[in-house]
């Protein structure tokens, strides 16, 4: 069993629909009690599969979803201690607010008078009340949001989730709702999970960040962490704004890259390939002789709280924001603190294609017929005597029901200056 | 004359006034008039006087009744199913429940009429079963429609909120789906109640006694009481509209959900 200070455990859950499609693959996660977790990804990254898996609207294709030790990922929704704000509210129209709150106990049977008492407290909490007998749709968008909140807190669920709640409201309500909801939070004591694809949201309310990306998670951490100390290319990019660039290192907390020789924190070996983010408010825009690299100021955007200032340094582009602006077309040097370079050694750089098999069972990418032995890809098949590819059975294989990828290691393509020769060497498929 | 909108409205005005209108007051004017063109309400005292009439207006209700909820429940399941599963050939199984309005109605009524005779040997000895029988095979996809359309725009979230509050599947259907798809039982209800007052047709067809009101006011027109006849007509259109202002107080309290409505 798991560790008691976990409310809920997911382990090696993956999901993929029956069209085929992973939407989450291998999750593994553990929320303490009273933690305040937000999943973060863009659309499409698995996120609200995640939590449709945790609320019981999907079941894992594989894993277990523990709650306190218990693996509910089979258990229908109703009887998970478990409830749900929805992105678009989902109050019932047919009923007014004091039902649509009271939805939940009715159904545990809690006597008349209790549902009265509670139905009254979480509408104070909510700032709504004397709202019992208004009608859904004479809410705005907020009151709605709040009314969605008090439903499902009434319940006292051990676990809150919410499915972008906010996303419908206007910025200045937004801003609102996450203070009251982080207030609420620390108030109730109760675990939060919280999707959103709004970084800065993420960074102002959760304790941890699961950053999603393709169904896997890229990163888990504090927001200082994941804002900090990014994991991947994709967690730099994803959360703020970054400038990043790839590199070598040239010495022992030294590297190069964007043109320039920088002295990082970060000590990794000599020679290693690096990638390197450099966050826009740690670039200071100094006179061309004083700074690391320089370059010409190619735009400049106010943006209220600070310039956008554009630079372009021969190849590369660094974007920079600062309180004072600069003139497009001047040359600056920018300069790079030590502790504002992130350094991340560089990511396993093959790719990766999706191959057919054509009507001749050869392989082909883009045309090019790829000399691969197909029989060592696909285990027990051989060729018959017309040369087709049979599997163990002895039955033609059809080639628009196989699917094969192909990994190519950078050091094993050959460049050459004819198209026409370029020679692709398929290793293991997967 | 200028050119305005307003223009490309004249032609739908003028068949209003043709086709709407002017029928409705040849019908008051023949309602309250006697043979001779001299006003005379004996034909409204008539009706209420006469215990055949009466009978007949009593019995329509009856068959209607009978052939509406028959109808309802063989549609609603049929239409929640449709509506909510996933099955691949949802529009085949659409198709199938629609392609009879399609048909030759008097085709589909002798298919049937020679089904029930074979069944029952003797057509008469029936005559209320087979007419509920042949309304509610002519009527059932006008209940079907109207209630799959309003289920199928039922957000799905809303009964996965019920269920996540704590309501077994049972309990969120009936609290949650059953209530919201009231528009479109009430505008299913009103597409079958109704014509099945009247729809005498079917029954003449099924070498069927029964007389409805339709009957009735046939048999008045055929003996040349355009008088009599108009105002049955006329009470009949009373009820119908009686009937839709009561529908539309029950819908009108679910402004949420449109779309069910086909009156």
């Amino acid at each position: 069993m798991g560790n008691s200070e976990n409310i809920i455990e997911l382990k090696h859950i993956t999901k993929s629909f029956e069209d085929g499609f992973a939407a989450v693959n291998d999750f593994n996660l553990e929320i303490k009690r009273g933690e305040f977790v937000t999943f973060l990804g863009p659309s499409g990254c698995g996120k609200t599969t995640t939590l449709r898996m945790i609320a019981g609207f999907e079941t894992p294709s594989s894993g277990e979803i523990l709650l306190n030790g218990e693996d509910i990922s089979h258990l229908p929704p109703h009887i998970r201690p478990i409830n749900t704000v929805f992105q678009r509210y989902a109050l019932f129209p047919h009923m007014n607010i004091y039902e649509n709150i009271a939805f939940g106990l009715k159904q545990k049977k809690t006597p008349k008078a209790e549902i009265k008492k509670q139905v009254k407290k979480v509408l104070e909490l909510v700032d709504l009340e004397g709202f019992e007998h208004r009608n859904v749709s004479t809410l705005s968008g907020g009151q709605q949001q709040r009314v969605a909140i008090a439903r499902a807190l009434v319940n006292k669920p051990e676990i809150l989730l919410l499915d972008e709640p906010l996303g419908a409201l206007d910025l200045k309500m937004r801003k609102e709702m996450q203070l009251e909801l982080k207030n609420m939070h620390r108030e109730l004591g109760i675990t939060f999970i919280y999707v959103t694809h709004d970084q800065e949201e993420a960074l102002t309310m959760s304790d941890k960040i699961v950053v999603m990306s393709a169904g896997e998670i890229q990163q888990i951490g504090t927001p200082e962490d994941i804002y900090n100390e990014p994991k991947n290319t994709f967690v730099a990019d994803f959360i703020g704004e970054s400038n990043i660039f790839n590199g070598i290192m040239t010495g022992s907390m030294k590297a190069r890259f964007a043109g320039g020789e920088f002295i990082t924190v970060d000590d990794v070996k000599e020679g290693t390939q690096i990638t390197a983010v450099i966050r826009p408010e740690d670039v200071q825009i100094v006179s061309p002789s004083e700074g690391q690299i320089k370059g010409i100021v190619s735009d400049v955007i106010f943006k209220g709280m600070h310039y956008e200032i554009t630079v372009e340094s021969g190849r590369y582009e660094m974007v920079i924001q600062s309180t004072k602006s600069a003139t497009v077309g001047d040359q600056v040097g920018m300069k790079v603190e030590p502790d504002g370079i992130h350094i991340m050694i560089a990511e396993d750089h093959t790719n990766y294609f999706n191959v057919d098999m054509n009507r001749d069972h050869r392989l082909e990418y883009n045309g090019t017929i790829l000399d691969t032995s197909l029989t060592k890809i696909i285990k027990g098949s051989k060729r018959n005597e017309d040369k087709q590819l049979v599997d163990a059975n002895g039955e033609i294989i059809d080639p628009d029901k196989i699917r094969i990828i192909a990994a190519i290691e950078p050091g094993d393509i050959k460049m050459t200056d004819d198209a026409e020769e370029v020679l692709y060497r398929a290793s293991s498929p997967a | 004359m200028k050119f305005s909108r307003k223009v490309l409205g004249i032609p739908y005005a003028v068949f209003l006034l043709l086709f709407v209108v002017a029928p409705l007051l040849v019908l008051f004017y023949y309602a309250f008039t006697n043979g001779d063109g001299q006003f005379t309400i004996s034909n409204l005292t008539g009706f209420f006087t006469d215990p055949n009439a009466l009978g007949t207006l009593c019995y329509s209700f009856a068959l209607s009744f009978v052939t509406t909820l028959l109808c309802l429940f063989l549609a609603y399941p049929t239409a929640y199913f449709l509506a909510t599963s996933k099955i691949k050939a949802k529009s085949v199984v659409i198709m199938i429940f629609v392609m009879p309005m399609w048909i030759n109605f008097s085709l589909r009524i002798t298919a049937l009429k020679e089904i029930l005779d074979a069944i029952e040997g003797n057509l008469s000895a029936y005559p209320f079963l087979n007419s509920v029988l042949g309304m509610t095979y002519d009527f059932l996809p006008f209940m079907i429609l109207p209630i799959y359309n309003v289920i199928v725009k039922l957000p799905v979230s809303l009964t996965e909120a019920a269920r996540d509050l704590g309501a077994t599947p049972w309990r969120a259907f009936v609290h949650v789906t059953l209530p919201m798809s009231v528009p479109g039982i009430v505008s299913g209800v009103s597409m079958v109640f109704l014509p099945a007052m009247t729809n005498y047709v079917v029954l003449d067809m099924l070498y069927n006694s029964t007389y409805i009101m339709g009957s009735l006011i046939g048999s008045y027109f055929s003996n040349d009481n355009w008088n009599g006849g108009s105002m049955i007509a006329l009470i009949l259109l009373l009820i119908i509209c009686l009937f839709t202002l009561f529908s539309n107080t029950l819908e009108a309290d679910d402004s949420s959900v449109r779309g069910g409505a086909l009156l």
